[in-house]
C-alpha cells in the first residue's frame, strides 16, 4: 500500500560512470537526475513533483571522491556531507567541512551530497556560501564526454544554467593551506535551517580575505569592499591578528554591505529597518566579527 | 507516544525522589519494589511494537475495495462562496464521489459546545483550510486530482485577523463575535498597593503538532451505518455529532479507536471524520482519508493565542494586594472548547498566590484566524507566562529574590481562588518551590571540559563562550484536573475475569497518558491477577469521555477499581461465606486467597470453579458549578500545582536561547508507575520548552505560512535540556480514587513561564512575549 503514484510508471536507471549518466539523461530528457534526493523526494512525497523518470547517480564512484589537480581540490558532486565533515576532508578545506558537519541532522548528512546543495540552490544551502567564497569553479558534464567549467557564482545566480543532459560532475576547490571558518545561526540548539551564515577564507598567497554570507539572500553575498579593506590592515608576514575593533568593524561592514539601509523615499529622511531586519543585520556582524577573529587567531 | 518515547530515552538519566526519600527507580535487595499493581514501573503492554514499528495505527488499515478521500480546503481566510462546481470533478475518471453542502443527510452544522460549524462551507469561508467539498476516488493522487479541479468562485472578503478588532468588526457568525466574556470580580476594586507593576504578553499559537498525522477508515455496514475507525480522542461525543450529521441514529455509527500516535490535543476531529463517514455511506464503499502534514496543520485546532495585559498592585513587603488583568482569546472562526479554555484563563489569572483583590476581565473572540481548540493546559498556560512575567517585575521593582517573592504569596490548602472557590485539596505550593530552589544548581560550561561545551545554536553553531550569559529562572504553575464549570465527568468501566486471565472494557483513549497501563495495575493491585488485557475502544462500550485534564488518570481508572471491587466480592463472597468470615479479611496474592491469620486458603483457579465473573462500575467524581457573571463559582473538581527552575545559556548577540536544565518539583498526589509519570513530566516540559522558543504556527492575514515541520520546528533531543524530577510531593488527594493527581499538563503549563523567567534573567530584557524571539533576548555586552 502506497500513497504515491505506481512505481510501474517510472523508469529509473542507475548509471555507473558520469558519461553513462549524461547519456541516460539525453535519452530520456524527461527524467530527472537524483542523488542523495534528500530534497528532491520530500517534493515528490508532497505531490509537488512527479517524475516519470529517475536517473540514480548513486552508484557513480567517480562522484564520490576527490582528486587533486594544480594546487585544486576536484571535489566529486555525489561527495555526502557525511563523508565532508570527517577529519581528514577537514584538513584540506575545512570551512567546507564545518558546514557539511552544520548541515541538517544525520540522516540528512548522510544521503545530502555536495552536488545536490548546489543544484537545490536552497538561499539556506550551507555549502554555498563556503564555495561562494572559495570561489569554486563547476565541472559540468555534457553529451559526447563534454566538459565545461562555470563559477559556482554563475549558476547560483542564474547566469549561466545548465542545459538539458548536463550535470554537475565535480568542483573545483582551491587549496589555500591556511584558516577557514564557517558559521551559521539558527533558531534552535537542534538541527535547524540557518537564519545567517557567514564563511571566511583567508588566502595568504593572494593576501587576501573572502567573505561570503549566506541564507539572507537567494544566493550568497560577497562583501567585496569589506574583504580588500581588512586585508589591507593584515599583517599578512607577521602575527595576522587583528585588535577586537578591527574586527568588529569588519562585522558591521560586511552587514551593512549586505543589509542595506534603505535609501530614502522620495527625498525624505531615511526609513529605518523593521526590527527583525535590524536583528538579522546585527546577527551577520556578530558572526563574520567571530569568524574572522577565529580565522586570525 | 511517540513524543513521549523520544524523551523516554532520557528517563535513565532522570533522578527521582520521592517525599518519602526512597528512589523507585533504585532496584536493590532493601528497597524491592512490589511485583504487581500500584507504584511499579509496569511497561506498557504495546511498548515493544511501537518500538519496533509493527505496531497498527489508523494510517496502516486497509480495507477491500477501498476508495481514496480528499478535502477541498479554502485557500482563503475569509470570502463569500458564490458557486460551488463540481462537474469537472465528477467526470474524471476514478471519481466514485464528490460531495459538498449539499449532500450532506442530517445536520450541516456541529460543535461540541455550540453548534456553529459547518461540515462544508456553504455560504462563507471563515478560515483558511476550512473544509468546502470532498472526493472519493480509485487513488490518492486521482481524489487530490479531483478536489483540485472542483471549480469555486469566491468573493474574497477582508478577514479579521486582530483579536482586539473583533469586537467592533462585521459578525463573522450569526452568533456574533464574542463567544465568551467573564468579568471576574472578587474584593475591593478601590484596594491599592504601594507598588504598582504593569506588563503587556503576547502568546503565540501553538500546534499539538501530533508525531503521526491523522488518518481514518470509514467502512459502510449492511445495516445502513457506517464505522469509523480512527485515532479519536472522544469518541462516544465523535459518534453523536457524526450520527446528527449522517441522519442516523447514534447506534448505527460506530466509532472503534485506533492506536494514538501522540495527541496533546484534539486529533482527526470530527471535521476530519464527517467526510470521510459521508462518503463512505455514499458509495458503499470503505474509504480512507491519510491527511498530509500539512493538512493536519490546517485542519485541527491550536493553542489560543492570548494577549494579556496585567497590573500587580503589593506592599512594600511584596505580599500581593490586587491583581488586575484584561485577557484576550484569540478563539479563530469557531467556538468549539473557547469558553471552557476561558474559564480556566480567567480563574487561574492570578496562579497558585494569595491575592485578596481580584478584577479580571476575560474575553474570547471569534476571528478568522485559524482555529483554537484543547491542547493541554490550556487557558492555564497562557495566563502562567503573563503572572509570572509580573512576579518577576515586582521582584525587581521591590529588589526581592524572585523566588522570595513567590514564597511570600504562595498559595497553601485553605486560601480562596479569585473565583470564590476554596483549595480544599493538597497544595504544597510553597514546598514545591522550596525544593527546587534547594536543588543544587549545574556546573557552568568553564568547569567542564570544552569538548562538552554545548553552547546556544548547538554543536557546528556559531556561539561564543565570551557571549554566553547563564539566567535562572523560577515559574509556579497551576492546573485544574477534570472537565469544569458542571461537566458530568462520569466514566464507565467493566471487568471480566475468567481462566486465571482479567479484560479490562472501558472506553478511555490511550492517549499516551498511560491510562491502559494504569488500568492494568489497578486490576492486579485489587485482584491479584498479573495478566489483564485492556480492550480496545469502540464506542458499542459505554462512554468513558474526552481523553483530556488527565480525567481517565482520575475517573476511569477509579472505574476500573470499583468493577475490580466487585468482581473481588463475587469471587470472595462464597469463600468468606464458607469460612465465616467477611470478604475484607480474605487477601489475593500471587494466584492464592489467604485468610487474614493465614491459616485458611486456596488457589484463585480454584475458587474461580471455572466461573466467568463480569462487573460494571462508574466514577463520578463530586459536581461542579459554572463561574456565574462576576466569574464565582466552585468550577473545579481538582487543582495540581509544580514548580520549576530553568536554567538557560543566552547568546546575548545572537539571541539564541539553550535550556541547559529543568528542575521541577510537582504535587502528584500519590505515584502510581515511576517510569510512566517521569516520562509524562518530561514530555510535558519538552513541549513547554516548545511553547517558549521555537513553536509558533505563524500566519500572517489568516493565511498560515509554513505548515511543515521545518518551518514549525518542534524540540528535537539536542533542545531538550536534562530534566531533573527533584521532588514528588505525595500528599494524597482523598477525593481523587488512589489519591493520584493527573501529571501530564501542568508541567507543560509551567515550563514556558519558567524559560522565559531565565532568559530575563540572563539577558536583562523583558521577554514579555512567547515564543521568544531572538532579538527579544538580545543584550548590551557587559564585556
Amino acid at each position: 500500500m502506497t500513497t504515491h503514484a505506481p512505481q510501474a510508471t517510472q523508469s529509473v536507471t542507475l548509471p555507473a560512470s558520469l558519461d553513462e549518466a549524461v547519456a541516460a539523461l539525453g535519452a530520456m530528457p524527461a527524467a530527472v537526475p537524483v542523488a542523495g534526493g534528500t530534497d528532491l523526494m520530500s517534493a515528490v512525497n508532497k505531490g509537488l513533483l512527479r517524475p516519470s523518470g529517475l536517473v540514480g547517480l548513486g552508484r557513480i564512484s567517480e562522484l564520490r571522491g576527490w582528486h587533486y589537480q594544480d594546487g585544486h581540490a576536484l571535489l566529486g558532486a555525489g561527495l555526502t556531507h557525511a563523508r565532508m565533515g570527517r577529519p581528514d576532508f577537514a584538513a584540506l578545506i575545512p570551512a567546507l567541512a564545518a558546514s557539511a558537519r552544520a548541515a541538517g541532522p544525520p540522516q540528512i548528512r548522510n544521503a545530502g551530497t555536495l552536488g545536490g546543495n548546489i543544484a537545490t540552490a536552497a538561499p539556506t544551502g550551507d555549502a554555498l556560501p563556503v564555495l561562494a567564497a572559495l570561489e569554486a569553479e563547476l565541472v559540468i558534464a555534457g553529451p559526447g564526454g563534454a566538459r565545461r567549467e562555470i563559477p559556482v557564482s554563475h549558476l547560483l545566480a542564474g547566469r549561466d544554467m545548465l542545459e538539458p543532459a548536463e550535470l554537475i560532475g565535480f568542483v573545483r576547490v582551491p587549496l589555500l593551506h591556511a584558516p577557514q571558518v564557517f558559521l551559521k545561526a539558527t533558531g534552535r540548539t537542534g538541527p535547524g535551517r540557518a537564519t545567517a551564515s557567514v564563511a571566511i577564507v583567508l588566502d595568504p598567497a593572494r593576501r587576501g580575505v573572502r567573505c561570503a554570507v549566506g541564507a539572507i539572500a537567494p544566493m550568497p553575498l560577497r562583501p567585496l569592499e569589506a574583504e580588500r579593506w581588512i586585508a589591507s590592515l593584515i599583517d599578512w608576514d607577521g602575527e595576522r591578528g587583528l585588535a577586537p575593533d578591527a574586527l568588529a568593524a569588519f562585522g558591521e561592514y560586511v552587514a551593512a554591505a549586505c543589509i542595506p539601509d534603505q535609501p530614502p523615499s522620495d527625498g525624505g529622511e531615511a526609513v529605518p529597518l523593521p526590527p527583525a531586519v535590524l536583528h538579522l543585520r546585527r546577527t551577520v556582524a556578530a558572526l563574520a566579527r567571530r569568524a574572522l577573529g577565529r580565522a586570525l587567531s | 507516544m511517540s513524543n513521549d518515547a523520544a524523551t523516554a530515552a532520557n528517563a535513565t538519566s532522570t533522578r527521582i525522589t520521592t517525599q518519602t526519600g526512597t528512589d523507585p527507580t533504585a532496584e536493590g535487595p532493601d528497597t524491592e519494589p512490589p511485583a504487581l499493581g500500584l507504584g511499579i514501573s509496569l511497561p506498557p503492554a504495546d511498548a515493544r511494537a511501537k518500538t519496533e514499528g509493527t505496531f497498527p495505527y489508523a494510517a496502516d488499515l486497509w480495507a477491500e475495495g477501498l476508495l481514496w478521500a480528499a478535502v477541498l480546503r479554502s485557500p482563503h481566510p475569509h470570502a463569500r462562496i458564490l458557486s460551488i462546481d463540481t462537474s469537472a470533478a465528477v467526470e474524471m475518471t476514478g471519481v466514485q464521489a464528490v460531495i459538498t453542502h449539499e449532500d450532506i443527510p442530517g445536520e450541516t452544522t456541529y460543535g461540541r459546545r455550540v453548534v456553529d460549524r459547518p461540515v462544508f462551507a456553504s455560504d462563507l469561508v471563515r478560515h483558511h483550510g476550512e473544509p468546502i467539498a470532498a472526493v472519493a476516488a480509485d487513488h490518492p493522487d486521482t481524489a487530490r486530482l479531483a478536489a483540485a479541479a472542483i471549480a469555486v468562485e469566491y468573493e474574497v472578503l477582508e478577514p479579521v485577523t486582530d483579536p482586539e478588532k473583533a469586537f467592533a468588526a462585521e459578525p463573522l457568525h450569526p452568533d456574533g463575535n464574542l463567544i465568551r466574556h467573564i468579568p471576574l470580580q472578587y474584593g475591593d476594586p478601590e484596594a491599592t498597593g504601594e507598588v504598582v507593576v504593569e506588563g503587556l504578553y503576547r502568546i503565540g499559537r501553538q500546534d499539538p503538532a501530533p508525531i503521526g498525522a491523522e488518518a481514518g477508515l470509514a467502512v459502510p455496514r449492511p445495516d445502513g451505518g457506517v464505522e469509523i475507525y480512527t485515532a479519536s480522542t472522544d469518541p462516544h461525543t465523535d459518534r453523536d455529532l457524526a450520527a446528527a450529521c449522517f441522519g442516523l441514529e447514534p447506534d448505527r455509527v460506530k466509532v472503534v479507536v485506533t492506536g494514538v500516535p501522540g495527541a496533546t490535543g484534539d486529533r482527526e476531529e470530527p471535521g476530519f471524520q464527517l467526510p470521510l463517514g459521508l462518503l463512505a455511506l455514499r458509495t458503499g464503499c470503505p474509504v480512507k482519508l491519510a491527511a498530509t502534514r500539512e493538512e493536519s496543520f490546517l485542519g485541527h485546532s491550536h493553542r489560543h493565542p492570548t494577549l494579556l495585559r496585567y497590573r500587580h498592585h503589593a506592599d512594600a513587603e511584596g505580599r500581593l494586594v490586587k491583581v488586575e488583568a484584561q485577557i484576550l482569546l484569540d478563539a479563530g472562526a469557531y467556538a468549539d472548547s473557547s469558553s471552557e479554555s476561558l474559564a480556566a484563563a480567567v480563574a487561574f489569572a492570578c496562579g497558585p498566590y494569595v491575592v485578596p483583590h481580584a478584577f479580571i476581565e476575560g474575553w474570547a473572540v471569534r476571528t478568522n484566524n485559524p482555529p483554537s481548540g484543547h491542547v493541554r493546559g490550556e487557558g492555564a498556560m497562557q495566563v502562567c507566562a503573563a503572572y509570572e512575567g509580573q512576579m518577576d517585575k515586582l521582584a525587581a521593582k521591590l529588589g526581592i529574590d524572585p523566588a522570595e517573592l513567590r514564597l511570600r504569596n504562595a498559595l497553601s490548602t485553605g486560601d480562596i481562588l479569585p473565583t470564590g472557590q476554596t483549595v480544599t485539596c493538597p497544595a504544597p505550593v510553597a514546598e514545591l518551590l522550596e525544593s527546587v530552589r534547594e536543588f543544587p544548581l549545574p556546573a557552568l560550561p568553564k568547569d567542564s571540559p570544552e569538548d562538552d561545551w554545548l553552547l546556544p545554536g548547538g554543536p557546528e553553531g556559531a556561539g561564543e563562550p565570551g557571549a554566553v550569559r547563564r539566567g535562572v529562572g523560577y515559574a509556579l504553575g497551576m492546573v485544574h484536573m477534570l472537565g469544569a464549570e458542571g461537566a458530568d465527568e462520569v466514566s464507565t468501566a467493566t471487568v471480566r475475569v475468567h481462566d486465571g486471565i482479567a479484560t479490562v472494557i472501558c472506553a478511555a483513549v490511550e492517549t499516551g497518558q498511560g491510562f491502559s497501563t494504569l488500568a492494568r495495575q489497578v486490576v492486579q493491585e485489587t485482584l491479584g491477577i498479573e495478566e489483564v488485557h485492556v480492550a480496545s475502544v469502540d464506542t458499542d462500550q459505554p462512554p468513558a469521555g474526552p481523553a483530556t485534564h488527565g480525567r481517565h488518570t482520575w475517573v476511569s481508572a477509579g472505574a476500573v477499581e470499583r468493577a475490580a471491587k466487585m468482581v473481588r466480592t463475587q469471587l470472595l463472597q462464597p469463600l468468606a461465606h464458607k469460612f465465616g468470615m467477611s470478604t475484607e479479611l480474605l487477601q489475593i496474592a500471587d494466584g492464592k486467597i489467604t485468610s487474614y491469620d493465614g491459616v485458611l486458603s486456596t488457589t484463585v483457579t480454584e475458587a474461580m470453579d471455572g466461573k466467568e465473573l463480569w462487573a460494571t462500575a462508574q466514577c463520578r467524581p463530586h459536581p461542579t458549578e459554572p463561574l456565574d457573571e462576576s466569574g464565582q463559582g466552585d468550577a473545579f473538581v481538582g487543582l495540581a500545582f509544580c514548580a520549576i527552575r530553568a536554567v538557560v545559556d543566552v547568546d546575548i548577540e545572537l539571541g539564541s536561547v539553550r535550556v541547559v536544565e529543568m528542575a521541577i518539583a510537582q504535587d502528584v498526589g500519590r505515584v502510581l508507575n515511576p517510569s510512566q509519570l517521569a516520562t509524562r513530566i518530561e514530555a510535558g516540559i519538552t513541549q513547554g520548552i516548545g511553547a517558549a522558543l521555537t513553536e509558533n504556527l505563524r500566519s500572517a492575514r489568516g493565511l498560515i505560512r509554513h505548515p511543515d515541520l521545518t518551518g514549525y520546528a518542534l524540540p528535537t533531543a539536542l533542545d531538550a535540556p536534562e530534566i531533573r524530577i527533584v521532588k514528588l510531593v505525595e500528599e494524597r488527594d482523598v477525593v481523587a480514587p488512589f489519591g493520584a493527581k493527573p501529571a501530564s499538563a501542568v508541567p507543560v503549563v509551567t515550563s514556558p513561564a519558567a524559560v522565559a523567567a531565565a532568559v530575563r534573567s540572563a539577558t536583562g530584557r523583558p521577554i514579555n512575549r512567547l515564543p521568544i524571539r531572538p532579538q527579544a533576548a538580545v543584550a548590551a555586552s557587559n564585556s
